[in-house]
């Protein structure tokens, strides 16, 4: 559980689950898209609330072993500037069986994304840098709300 | 009393600082922090309400009073992954 500035290995991370007492492991890789709602990302810049993040890394492990049967769990997450397709965190769990494997893992991102103190930057190919605040509407450039194609245009 | 409040991402952006010292009433709580950000920060007004508070390494409810030494933190909706 641990936060870091390098690139992550995820091979190793994955070696560090690995277990005679599992018989499956299960690795999620986050990684650096490049279209989001039409848009082109050129790279993200992460940042995190460090000490905070760490714990409430611990406190997923806690969750998940609370659980499933969780042989051993490992998650890194990068911060700093990243480019397109870098791994920007890595989820390794392993568990006696596949479903619960699956299971945690899911279990694991998806906490992650809602509970740890890191946030991501837009850097656009329009130039423009904007923080990614789920709920909250986006700074760097107020677009119109989305008329779906049902919409009626008003003249 | 002071408080000493870490700002992250759009916050810290809004205000210029990563550290900032406000002045609240004794016993102040949550929801008083909010509001005195907002007025110190107009910018911050906007999203005041949907900022996340943490004492300590603990996400903090509206009702929770600060401490003046305590660990605050104030930051907009994480998004990591």
């Amino acid at each position: 559980m641990k936060l870091t500035r390098e690139p992550i290995d995820y091979t190793a991370l994955t070696e560090s689950v690995r277990s005679p007492a599992a018989g499956a492991v299960v690795l999620f890789l986050g990684t650096v898209r490049e279209m989001t709602n039409g848009r082109r990302t050129l790279a993200l810049d992460y940042e995190g609330y460090a000490e905070m993040a760490e714990a409430k890394l611990a406190q997923l492990e806690q969750e998940a072993r609370e659980r499933w049967p969780v042989v051993n769990v490992a998650i890194v997450h990068r911060l700093g500037h990243l480019e397109l397709g870098d791994i920007s965190v890595a989820v390794a769990v392993s568990c006696p069986h596949r479903r619960d494997a699956f299971e945690a893992g899911q279990y694991l991102i998806d906490r992650l994304k809602v509970l740890v103190p890191i946030w991501k930057k837009e850097n656009w190919d329009d130039g423009t840098t904007e923080w990614v605040h789920p709920g909250i509407e986006e700074n760097a450039t107020n677009l119109p709300p989305f008329q779906g194609p049902e919409t009626p245009v008003s003249r | 009393m002071k408080v000493q409040v870490k700002l992250f991402a759009r916050a810290r952006d809004i205000a210029g600082a990563d550290l900032v010292e406000l002045e609240l009433p004794e016993a102040a709580s949550v929801a008083d922090l909010r509001t005195a950000l907002a007025e110190e920060y107009p910018a911050m007004a906007p999203i005041a309400e949907r900022l996340l508070v943490a004492i300590g390494t603990d996400y903090a409810t509206e009702e929770q009073v600060l401490a003046p030494h305590a660990e605050i933190a104030c930051f907009p909706p994480v998004s990591g992954g």
